[in-house]
Formats: structure tokens, C-alpha cells, sequence
């Protein structure tokens, strides 16, 4: 059980290592909270998503499966929606049409298919706990990034003072693919210095 | 009337560019950018998708506010646009058998591209109770198609240099894609100060 839900945090990080969910991860992430709000709503839609059709997976015939998974996502997406709507608004403005696209993010329907399906509900709640931090984490770890780089702030809390100059080119659209692009050269440099001290010891 | 479609056409192919400014649609256009070839079959596929897309999702519109029913939009839109991939599909199989052989493959990968999705919701968000706004909605499908297209044709071609390049070790693969990305990208926004 703890190794389901360390999985998709670590060694089957769904951002960094997978690159599933693209779309949001570079679009929502221009502040840190963006990618908080953009995470967690993913991850309640996953978690919810995961026991539904972990419970209806010996009623779901084999032919429509795709078609019935997309119908209980996009049920849980409408529910989140309308909920973020009554009681984050400002959140719900600025993430705008990317919440009813969490419908066609394909960590969700990767995990239902791959995970849901074969396993029971309490694993597939904590597989889609797992993936779900893991989501977050990272769209929190570029959102971070993006905002002190590009706005000199953290949260919304100003960071440098007055005489800082913004780096705007990181919270505009180029500056996400440049940051996810360095964040997976780094994490490349580390797993090839591991490996080579690994041949090393051997 | 003319004047408006040249300019949603001029903003979704270039100024607000569905991949590359907007974010829609990432997962082909890193997906299956590694040839030419290949991305223009996709690219030619998601502009058909999205035409008739935007076309039918307009009367589904229309038919949820006839019935009161707008919130099930998302679940009512991700369905309709799984069919039509599926009739998409099969009409082409039986009817134009040459292209459906060269991009075969790639339609059902369309459901799941969040470009269509995408058009569908922003159609409504943008053209909803205007004038004429069913020609604009499918104008505006169509032209953020080929933005699609031109993004991911142009994108192809850079990725075909980048093979025969030499490139440090901890570069290859996704991060060097990645940054390729960027600088196209920066590229796109050069467009933004095109406005009428």
C-alpha cells in the first residue's frame, strides 16, 4: 500500500518522469497557487474517478470501457467545477477553461485503464492519492519557479523589494516549456550521476 | 462580417496560437512531432476534427439552453466529439480509404486531444449569443486547427535537425524538445503585437 502511494510521487512521477498531463502543467503554472488550486482539483477528480470505476470494474463491459470511464470523469470534472465556482471564485477565474479540460488530462484516464480497472478501491483511492501529490507537487515546483523568477514573488508575498527586475519572459508562455526543460535536464544529470557512481561501486 | 472571420482567423493561427500560446493540445504536438510527415497527417486530421467539432457542439449548445440543462456542457461535449472521432473513423475507412491508411493511427488519438475540448468550451465562452455566431465558432475551429498544423509542422522540422545534431548527453530527449519548444514559442510571440 505505502509503495502504490509513494509510487506516484517519486519513480512514476506523472510530470517528470511520465510527461502525462502536459496542457495544465504548462499552462496554469504562471503563479504558485495556480498550480496548488490546478493540482488538488486533479487529484480530487483522480482520487474519486479511481474507487468509482475500481467498484464498477466487474460491471463495465470490456467494448465501451473507454467511453463509460470518460462518463464517470467528466461527472466528477462538472462536480469539481461547480464547486471551485461557489467557493473559490477568484482561483476558478484565473484557472478558467483548464478546469472542464481536466476531463481529456491523460494521467486520469491512464491511471483508470491501467490501475483502476484490475485493482480494488481502497488501492486505487491510494494510487490516485500517490499520483495526485506527485501532480501537484510538480506543478507547484514550476509554478514556484515561474512566479520568483517572473514576478518577484512567492504565494503573492513580494520577495526582493522595490529595485527588483522581473525576469517577464518566465510567467509568459515561453518560459514554461524553458523551465520544465530545465527541471527534467537537472533531474537527467542527477539520475546519470547515480548511475555512473552505481558501475563505479560494482 | 468579413472583417471579424479575418481577424479570429489571423488571432487563432498566429497571435493566440492554440499550441504554443494557449497550451492546448501539447500531447501530439510532442507526441508525434518527431517526422514531418507524420505531423502534417495529424495536423490535416485535427483541423477536420475541430471543424465539425465546433459545427455540432453549436446544436448541442443550443439544445442544453433549450432544455435548461448548460452544467452537463462538459459530459454532453467530451461525448459528442468521442462519437464524431468514431463516425470520423469509420466514414473515412469506407469512403476515402487512402487517407484513412496514411492517418489511420492518429484519429483516435484526437478524442483525448484537449484542442477539441478546448474550441468546443471557448466557442461558447466567446461567440455564445452573438450574431452569427455559428459561422464564427466553426471559422474559428477551423483557422485554430491549422494554427495547430503550422505549429506542429514547423515544430516537426526543427525536431528532424536535432537528430543529426550533436547534443550533450543530459540534453537528449525531453529537455532539449522542450527548450526547442520554448524558442519556438518566443518565436510566436512576435505575433502579438499584430492587432487591428
Amino acid at each position: 500500500m505505502k509503495n502504490t502511494f509513494l509510487n506516484g510521487i517519486f519513480k512514476e512521477n506523472p510530470t517528470f518522469v511520465l510527461f502525462l498531463g502536459m496542457c495544465p502543467t504548462l499552462a496554469v503554472t504562471t503563479a504558485a497557487i495556480n498550480g496548488i488550486g490546478m493540482g488538488l482539483s486533479t487529484m480530487a477528480v483522480l482520487v474519486c474517478s479511481n474507487i468509482f470505476i475500481s467498484l464498477l470494474r466487474s460491471f463495465i463491459p470490456e467494448k465501451v470501457r473507454i467511453a463509460a470511464y470518460v462518463v464517470v470523469i467528466a461527472s466528477f470534472v462538472t462536480v469539481v467545477e461547480m464547486l471551485m465556482n461557489a467557493y473559490v471564485p477568484a482561483l476558478s477565474k484565473s484557472l478558467g477553461l483548464y478546469i472542464p479540460l481536466i476531463v481529456v488530462n491523460c494521467i486520469i484516464l491512464g491511471r483508470a485503464e491501467a490501475f483502476a480497472s484490475k485493482n480494488g478501491p481502497l488501492k486505487s483511492a491510494f494510487d490516485g492519492l500517490g499520483m495526485g501529490l506527485g501532480f501537484t507537487c510538480a506543478l507547484t515546483i514550476i509554478g514556484s519557479i515561474r512566479e520568483i523568477l517572473g514576478a518577484g514573488s512567492i504565494f503573492g508575498f513580494s520577495l526582493f523589494g522595490e529595485s527588483f527586475q522581473p525576469m517577464t519572459i518566465m510567467i509568459l508562455p515561453p518560459g514554461a516549456f524553458l523551465t520544465l526543460g530545465i527541471i527534467v535536464m537537472v533531474i537527467n544529470i542527477i539520475s546519470q550521476k547515480k548511475k555512473k557512481g552505481e558501475s563505479k561501486i560494482v | 462580417m468579413f472583417r471579424d472571420l479575418l481577424i479570429i482567423s489571423i488571432g487563432a493561427i498566429l497571435v493566440q496560437n492554440f499550441v504554443l500560446v494557449q497550451f492546448l493540445g501539447i500531447c501530439p504536438f510532442l507526441g508525434v512531432s518527431k517526422k514531418v510527415e507524420t505531423a502534417t497527417g495529424m495536423g490535416f486530421a485535427v483541423v477536420f476534427v475541430m471543424a465539425c467539432a465546433s459545427a455540432i457542439t453549436w446544436v448541442v449548445q443550443e439544445l442544453l439552453i433549450a432544455l435548461g440543462i448548460e452544467y452537463l456542457q462538459t459530459i454532453a461535449f467530451i461525448l459528442v466529439i468521442a462519437v464524431l472521432v468514431q463516425f470520423v473513423e469509420m466514414f473515412l475507412q469506407k469512403s476515402v480509404p487512402s487517407l484513412y491508411n496514411s492517418l489511420g493511427i492518429y484519429l483516435p488519438l484526437i478524442t483525448t486531444n484537449c484542442a477539441v475540448l478546448g474550441v468546443a468550451i471557448q466557442n461558447i465562452t466567446k461567440f455564445g449569443g452573438l450574431e452569427y455566431s455559428f459561422i464564427k465558432s466553426v471559422v474559428y475551429g477551423t483557422t485554430a486547427g491549422i494554427g495547430f498544423t503550422l505549429a506542429i509542422v514547423l515544430f516537426a522540422g526543427v525536431r528532424e535537425r536535432l537528430e543529426s545534431s550533436n547534443i550533450p548527453e543530459f540534453l537528449k530527449g525531453m529537455p532539449i524538445t522542450l527548450i526547442t519548444a520554448s524558442l519556438l514559442s518566443i518565436a510566436f510571440m512576435g505575433f502579438s503585437g499584430l492587432s487591428f
